[in-house]
């Protein structure tokens, strides 16, 4: 039995409080082990313009490189209290915050291990369909032999780079369009 | 970009078939234009990061979240409604315990948003959001009231018919899916983009079904709305 799957729409500009949860912005409460990290995503349309009304997730695995679901049966350690999971809207700035650790490597199917990196989905009004992509950690060794930026146009890898700004953010500008645009995934 | 990607996993969540979802640029839909990505996206094989995803399951739902009637101390104007359904996969599994969430206007098309503008009253005992687990067979049921329709500014006269909007985790990052869902015949769908961005094959699966069956006696209406996420692939591929 084969069913039609149900089509995807516009999050549009309303979605509000069931939404978003100020604790969905704090990935890993005190006691979870790994390199704090703090990110700052920003959301720009194809003129550049920022967007004060869309989503940003992410989905990420602890600092052991352990994702906290069934699927990954992997003997790692998994940390009281850290789902992987945030959500959060971005404000009138277009940007949207989160305080988290820094993933662990998880493995390449055909071999090897993937370089750091955070799963992002976005949403928005004017979007019918979830965009995703990937923030890896500019400077990171690991980058060099990540089997997901090898596949990248080298002129666009730095869409995927959140660079570390003064304050020790990492900051990932993220644009739907334009000279700039994000490489999007089709995941 | 070779594409020569050798895929050998035993499984992987299935692709969707070009027609199932709306292009993102719809151009009818007039703020498409600047936010639909011109590039196409990049096929990733699926790996632990995208067949993993957040279950949530230490998220606490409270008991009256699936009843949005009863979340404020009087009742809400409107008509009230039961819309209930399951959630699938494209095989016809259930997909187990799925958070769903939907949020919506009240009876006067007005959202409880400070960016909604719209004309009409709020109603202080309606907010609109819910929360429900879906069940080990994928069952979940939610009281409300029927939204109203309510203008936006994408042409002259522009309408949106009366819809729910409804979003799913699944079992993994790659099931990911945020949506609306319509009621059966809505005079205001074939004058809507959003709806009709969808191609015409599949647009009626966002059109929930009228259910007499578990509609409740003297009490309330009821409509039927299955979400079908996608399934899994056990073949090994290559491509
Ligand atoms: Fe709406």
């Amino acid at each position: 039995m084969s069913q039609g799957l149900t089509p995807s729409q516009t999050i549009g500009p309303f979605y509000f409080g069931t939404v978003t949860k100020a604790y969905h912005q704090q990935l890993a409460p005190p006691g979870v082990v790994g390199e704090r990290i703090e990110l700052a995503l920003t959301l720009h349309d194809a003129d550049g313009a920022i967007v004060p009304d869309g989503l940003f997730e992410i989905w990420q695995a602890n600092s052991h490189g352990r994702y906290n679901h069934p699927e990954d049966r992997r003997n790692l350690p998994l940390d009281a209290g850290f789902d992987g999971y945030g959500r959060a809207s971005t404000d009138t700035q277009g940007c949207a915050r989160f305080s988290s650790v820094k993933p662990g490597r998880v493995p390449w199917p055909q071999g090897g291990m993937q370089a750091p990196h955070i799963n992002i989905s976005i949403f928005a009004r004017g979007l019918l369909n979830r965009v995703a992509t990937r923030l890896y950690f500019d400077r990171d060794p690991a980058n060099a032999e990540d089997p997901v930026l090898k596949m990248i146009d080298p002129a666009r890898r730095d869409t995927l780079l959140a660079k570390q700004d003064e304050k020790g953010w990492w900051r990932l500008p993220v644009h739907l369009g334009g000279p700039r645009e994000t490489v999007f995934f089709d995941c | 970009m070779s594409g020569k990607l050798h895929i050998m996993e035993k499984e992987i969540y299935r692709r969707a078939p070009a027609d199932a979802h709306p292009p993102n640029l719809s151009p009818e839909y007039k703020s498409t234009t600047g936010r639909a990505p011109r590039q196409s996206a990049i096929v990733l094989p699926h790996t632990l990061s995208e067949i993993t995803g957040p279950l949530l399951e230490s998220e606490r739902l409270d008991a009256l979240e699936n009843d949005l009637t009863k979340q404020r101390s009087g009742e809400p104007l409107g008509e009230r409604i039961i819309v209930h359904g399951r959630v699938l996969d494209q095989d016809g599994k259930a997909v187990p315990k799925a958070i769903v969430e939907i949020w919506q206007c009240n009876a006067a098309g007005r959202y409880h948003h400070p960016g909604d503008q719209h004309d009409a009253p709020l109603d202080p005992n309606f907010y609109g959001g819910g929360r429900v687990r879906a069940d080990e067979e994928g069952r979940y049921q939610f009281i409300t009231i029927k939204p109203g329709a309510y203008p936006w500014k994408n042409h002259h006269n522009a309408w949106r018919p009366a819809h729910i909007h409804f979003s799913l985790f699944g079992p993994a990052f790659a099931t990911r899916l945020i949506t609306q869902m319509y009621f059966p015949n809505d005079p205001l769908l074939p004058f809507d983009p959003i709806y009709n961005s969808v191609p015409p094959g599949s647009r009626s699966r966002l059109q929930a079904a009228f259910d007499l069956e578990a509609t409740r006696p003297e009490w309330a209406l009821a409509y039927k709305f299955d979400i079908v996420l996608r399934g899994r692939n056990a073949t090994p591929m290559e491509g």
